[in-house]
């Protein structure tokens, strides 16, 4: 059925490309750009699901690409697990722990949940940050033989990268199979209103926590990729709050609710942010560019460039969800 | 036995400003159904305000306070009109995201600015050393905290006495209880939403200074004391600016009772069990009415 939708093939290019360029010619510091673009789609293309689908801010998305990575870098050091076996056991462990989470914040409603989940990120880092398994505030290292399985450092870095594009692509094919199913149009009457959804018999609870462990799955995938690319982790650099706040802005720039809208977003805010961080006048300044942007989309274009391309071209909504 | 005493009478007296902080977040949340997320910055605010006065004049500390208050006010109702006024009554997730925004900026101009090395306002008042049992001695209580504690209640009740006893402050509590019933009255509504926004960001530059005045501080301390103050505010109970001096001074004594036992990076996660608990305990807060419904 989703097979049939345009935007799937559209979504399909997208990955090929992103795979096709940095291979010509083994251009490496496209490839490390490119990887942080992605990253940066699949964490707004997850929140989108909480946020622009279902309507509950999430402060504390962070916080499951952070303890992915944690449990990701666990199992690949101290276990010897293989890089894909402890990513996906990254992402279920992730996924549970947000249901069990889910199941209890969700009970909250609307603002609630929103300043519950900033409380999630804050006690998660504190009892990250004193878990002696995992090097308390030191974090852990990543021993280089653990690079040996996937043909050695160079090989294993570029496997990494096809990795967190292949989840790049799942996210957003997982956004667009949600929309367009029925458990998607619940999450859409919660979002309008949650009082007349759970009178039309959307079960609020159940639904939403499920919401909240799928948007984890493949954040938590994504950063046990990340950091083991990457070689190392602590709290500060695992729980980053404002990468966390990043990504809401990402997705109201690109448009909240549009499955192209929280990818533009990422896309375009993550090279924003890459050419703002090297600009000797801005670097500073990257925070209140981004909080600027953020205020201009809330208060003038809520709908986001997404939101704008939809009232030029009415009919881009058939083929860019 | 006598250092748990002592450390939860510090921890009534820091409690104090704890409860003076939330105190702004619950005016605003309760009069304007705003989550006001620029909290934590602008207690930050207070802190480099009273750093800067004081090391402009070197004067009293808490004399400073009142300047700190002032320019919070106005701060506040500059926030107001940029990015409040235009999101009150749109659906939450918008104040959400637009004081979110403001939040942002701050933060952004002050790491620019400050950096996030720790500043410390260095000012003391002599301490008090109880001399009789069960103390005898032993245990300084800090001048400042005491002081602190002294001017958080004086606002607090100043506040109280405001809002129940001049025409403007219950106009602020007439709009609280229904904004269209108050505009049918005659009460300007923007009006009241700007002073109750300043008054309410002028709370949190007032207990900025008074934690910097105890604690040294970054520019990114204010996550830390925007979760105290939500887990206050909950306690209290939305719009219950008073209470959430008590509710204030109650996990104050509670972090004193905690701390001689446990590594103080454990804190914000009891702050955020408790947190969690009592919204889905007492969803009205502790000292709120029962839901009737």
């Amino acid at each position: 059925m989703i097979l049939r939708r345009p935007f799937f093939y559209i979504i399909l290019i997208i990955a090929a490309l992103f795979v096709y360029f940095p291979l010509r010619g083994n251009n490496v510091s496209l490839r490390e750009d490119l990887i942080l673009v992605a990253i940066a789609i699949i964490l707004a293309s997850n929140l989108n699901l909480m946020i622009g689908y279902t309507g509950y801010v999430n402060f504390g998305h962070i916080v499951f690409y952070g303890l992915g990575g944690y449990v990701g870098l666990y199992l690949a050091t101290v276990r010897g697990w293989h890089l894909v076996l402890s990513a996906l056991v990254a992402g279920l462990v992730v996924s549970l722990c947000a249901l069990l989470f889910g199941l209890l914040i969700l009970r909250l409603r609307g603002a609630y949940f929103a300043l519950a989940t900033i409380g999630v990120l804050q006690a998660v880092q504190a009892f990250v940050s004193n878990f002696d398994p995992w090097g308390r505030s030191t974090g852990m290292y990543l021993s280089f033989e653990s690079y040996q399985p996937l043909g050695g450092a160079m090989r294993a870095l570029w496997i990494t990268y096809y990795l967190v594009i292949a989840v790049m692509a799942l996210s957003m094919i997982l956004s667009l199979a949600i929309k367009n199913s029925k458990f998607g149009l619940g999450l859409f009457a919660i979002r309008e209103d949650e009082d007349a959804a759970v009178v039309l018999g959307v079960n609020a609870t159940v639904y939403k926590a499920i919401i909240y462990s799928v948007s984890a799955f493949l954040p938590a995938v994504a950063g046990a990729l990340m950091f083991y690319k990457n070689g190392m982790i602590d709290p500060s650099i695992a729980f980053e709050f404002m990468l966390s706040l990043e990504g809401i802005v990402m997705l109201m720039l690109g448009g909240q609710g549009a499955v192209m809208g929280a990818a533009l977003g990422g896309g375009l805010y993550e090279k924003l942010r890459s050419y703002l961080l090297t600009s000797p006048t801005l670097s500073n300044f990257h925070l209140v560019i981004a909080g600027g942007l953020l205020l201009l989309v809330v208060l003038f274009a809520p709908g986001g460039l997404i939101g704008w391309l939809y009232r030029l071209v009415p009919r881009a909504r058939k083929v860019i969800e | 036995m006598s250092g748990i005493l002592a450390s939860m009478i510090d921890g009534l007296l820091v409690g104090a400003v704890y409860g003076l902080a939330a105190m702004g977040l619950s005016l605003i949340w309760g009069v304007m159904d705003v989550i006001n997320l620029t909290h934590g910055s602008v207690i930050v605010l207070g802190m480099f305000g009273m750093y800067l006065l004081f090391a402009a004049l070197a004067i009293n500390a808490y004399v400073l306070l009142l300047p700190t208050m002032v320019a919070g006010l106005l701060l506040g109702i500059v926030v107001y009109w940029m990015a409040v006024h235009w999101v009150v009554g749109r659906s939450i997730l918008m104040s959400l995201l637009s004081t979110f925004a403001v939040n942002m900026m701050v933060i952004g101009i002050g790491t620019a600015i400050w950096s996030t090395s720790p500043y410390n306002v260095n000012f003391s008042l002599p301490g008090i050393t109880p001399k009789m049992a069960p103390f005898r001695g032993a245990y300084t209580f800090t001048g400042n905290h005491i002081a602190a504690a002294i001017a958080a209640v004086v606002i607090a009740l100043a506040l109280q006495w405001f809002l129940y006893h001049t025409r403007t402050g219950k106009a602020i509590r007439a709009v609280a209880d229904n904004r269209e019933a108050a505009e049918l009255m005659g009460i300007s509504t923007t009006a009241v939403l700007t002073i109750a926004f300043g008054i309410g960001i002028a709370l949190a530059t007032t207990s900025g200074a008074l934690v910097s005045t105890m604690f040294p501080f970054t520019i990114l301390s204010g996550s830390v004391y925007q979760l105290k103050s939500f887990v206050v505010t909950i306690l209290a109970g939305l719009g219950k600016p008073f209470g959430a001096l008590v509710a204030g001074v109650l996990l104050g004594l509670l972090e004193g009772v905690v701390t001689p036992f446990i590594a103080v990076s454990w804190i914000p996660l009891i702050e955020f069990g408790l947190f969690v608990i009592v919204l889905v305990a007492f969803p009205q807060g502790i000292f709120g009415k029962r839901a009737t419904a």
